[in-house]
């Protein structure tokens, strides 16, 4: 063996030997590198003693002892390391790195305000917010939503196929909004305000699994997307409250009433700009935290299945019937949503190849006290409606207490399937993902078909 | 001889510091130094001194630069500063202390001594 071919050996395995420094996280770059002169020293001393490179190399990192001891006394020094800070403007590590999320937040920055602008547009023509609820209501997605939108699909470099389905689907949801002559106290009106932002919804997970739109491992990650931007926006809520919380008290104090500031500007500004800059949290810190999705799952997936259980117990014991208003349709149809997002929720932070235990069963038991209650409840609307008639409100609830009933019902033949270790996990999540079109192509008819159907009402 | 580990941490600190008084320096020169003054018996290692060194900056003691040295090597030297001097100062004044202590106590009980030490330097 040469020298030369000594010397590269070398190189290569203080390069693998950086790798494994490197993925430390309580070792930074930095570390890494006065580690790696460190043992660069220590090698060249052994060589000057008659050691060969590899000879060398090998004692010297001998010498230095494990890693895991060394992670563990830098972690001494730096606890701070193993809280995993989100990083607004560039970090000190990688200068490349650094200008791409400094980008980010500039487009991102744009975006938002660009949002909060939106909803200030309409007043330039003299629609406000106090006297016009009736448009503001069915529009409130278009404000922020396409801005969402666009930042994704800037973020993903999108293909101009995709702009253009996106730019007509939000064009659609204008129309959608604004084309049918509804009245600001008609039903219509109401049920597109809820329905459309679903639907809007939808159109920026389309621009979030951008040119992937088939494969069920990105609808995942859009449907763990959707779950963290919620928890962030809740949060930014919070604050957004404690600061108008705030704002207010101290110019009271010196007899400014704050007021119209705050809910004609603060407000609704705010809120849509949160609505990308929640977005953006989730993209930017993807890496950095533990999802909190999943665990509030598993720390509520018990206590509603208690519940429900309990439910359907004191139902059983009473005799009662269920009064089935048009609150208690909703309420029982926002039910079904939390026991689908529980049930997302787990499924998204699973190991597709762990066998089941007993969350699973928990899981099962769940969702079909879910659907015993709901089927209760179906039975009770549908005597109502054959006895008074439809309207916008109850169909809409009806429909989608239907979408959730068959999701829920083959959900949890998957459920059981899996527990009895018949099928494997990968066909629920795959089950869910592939049912994500039908919540889009359901609020799309409502938003579009319902009014005309229903005479405007 | 094995010196015990409280008494290689409780000594770290003064000793970096007065390594770093007699000039400029980097880790793995710091720790060859420590070897050489204590004659081989004092084992340190990396996750002892790396560690020290950057809590040593985060107080002040010592500040840091890098410098390029063969190709696209750098090495960080670490220096004292005057706040790091002051706990040099600081530090050496409570060993004198405690050496001066530990002197006279081994003095007055010297006959105790022998019988300890003769088995220790046969095994050494």
């Amino acid at each position: 063996m040469t020298d030369r071919d000594d010397q590269n050996g070398l190189e290569a395995q203080i390069a693998q030997w950086r790798r494994y420094v490197q993925r430390r996280r309580e070792l930074k770059q930095s570390d890494a590198e006065e580690l790696e002169d460190h043992l660069r020293g220590s090698v060249d001393e052994l060589i000057a003693v008659g050691l060969r490179a590899d000879e060398a190399f090998l004692v010297a990192v001998k010498r230095m002892g494990s890693l895991d001891e060394l992670s563990r006394e830098f972690a001494r020094e730096h606890s701070e390391r193993l809280w995993k800070q989100l990083v607004l403007t560039g970090d000190s590590d990688g200068r490349v790195a650094g200008t791409r999320s400094r980008r980010e937040l500039l487009v991102m920055v744009l975006c938002a305000v660009g949002a909060a602008a939106s909803i200030k547009v309409p007043e330039l023509f003299g629609v406000t917010l106090e006297e016009d609820p009736g448009f503001y209501g069915p529009n409130l997605g278009l404000f922020a939503l396409p801005w969402l939108a666009a930042f994704l699909a800037w973020r993903r470099q999108a293909r101009p196929a995709l702009i253009g389905v996106l730019v007509a689907l939000f064009a659609l949801g204008a129309v959608g909004a604004n084309a049918y002559p509804l009245e600001e106290d008609s039903q219509s009106l109401v049920v597109t305000s809820i329905h459309l932002p679903i639907a809007l919804w939808l159109v920026v997970g389309l621009a979030y699994v951008a040119d992937d739109w088939r494969s069920s491992r990105r609808r995942m990650d859009f449907i763990r997307f959707t779950g963290e931007w919620f928890i962030y926006l809740v949060l930014i809520a919070l604050g957004g409250g404690v600061l108008s919380g705030f704002m207010f008290g101290t110019f009271e104090a010196i007899g400014i009433s704050p007021d119209t500031f705050i809910s004609q500007w603060l407000l609704p500004c705010g809120a849509m700009g949160a609505v990308v800059v929640a977005g953006w949290l989730v993209e930017a810190k993807q890496s950095v935290v533990e999802n909190i999705a999943p665990v509030l799952t598993r720390l509520f997936t018990p206590l509603f299945t208690a519940v429900l259980v309990a439910f359907l117990i004191a139902v059983g014991r009473s005799g009662n019937g269920i009064n089935v208003e048009r609150e208690a349709l909703i309420l029982f149809d926002l039910l079904l949503v939390v026991v689908l997002g529980l049930l997302l929720y787990s499924i998204s932070a699973r190991d597709p190849l762990a066998p089941p235990g007993l969350f699973d069963k928990l899981q099962l038991a769940l969702v079909v006290s879910a659907l015993l209650i709901d089927v209760l409840v179906l039975l009770e609307i549908t005597g109502r409606i054959t006895e008074y008639g439809t309207t916008p409100n109850k169909t809409a609830a009806l429909g989608e207490n239907v979408i959730l009933l068959a999701n829920l019902a083959w959900s949890a033949w998957l459920v059981l399937g899996f527990v009895r270790r018949r099928t494997p996990f990968a066909a629920l999540e795959r089950w869910q993902t592939g049912y994500l079109p039908v919540y889009a192509a359901w609020a799309w008819i409502v938003v579009l078909v319902f009014p005309p159907l229903f005479n405007y009402m | 001889m094995r010196i015990t580990k409280d008494l290689v941490a409780a000594s770290a600190t003064p000793l970096v510091l007065g390594i770093l008084a007699e000039g400029e320096n980097y880790g793995y020169a710091i720790l060859r130094r420590i070897n050489e003054l204590s004659g081989g018996e004092l084992d340190w290692t990396e996750g002892l001194l790396y560690p020290l060194l950057h809590r040593l900056e985060r107080l002040g003691y010592v500040e840091s630069r890098w410098q390029s040295v063969t190709g696209e090597r750098r090495r960080k030297y670490y220096r004292i500063t005057t706040k790091g001097l002051a706990e040099l100062a600081e530090q050496r004044r409570q060993w004198d202390t405690v050496v001066d202590a530990l002197k006279e106590v081994w003095h007055s009980a010297g006959d105790l001594r022998p019988l300890k030490a003769v088995p220790a330097e046969g095994q050494a």
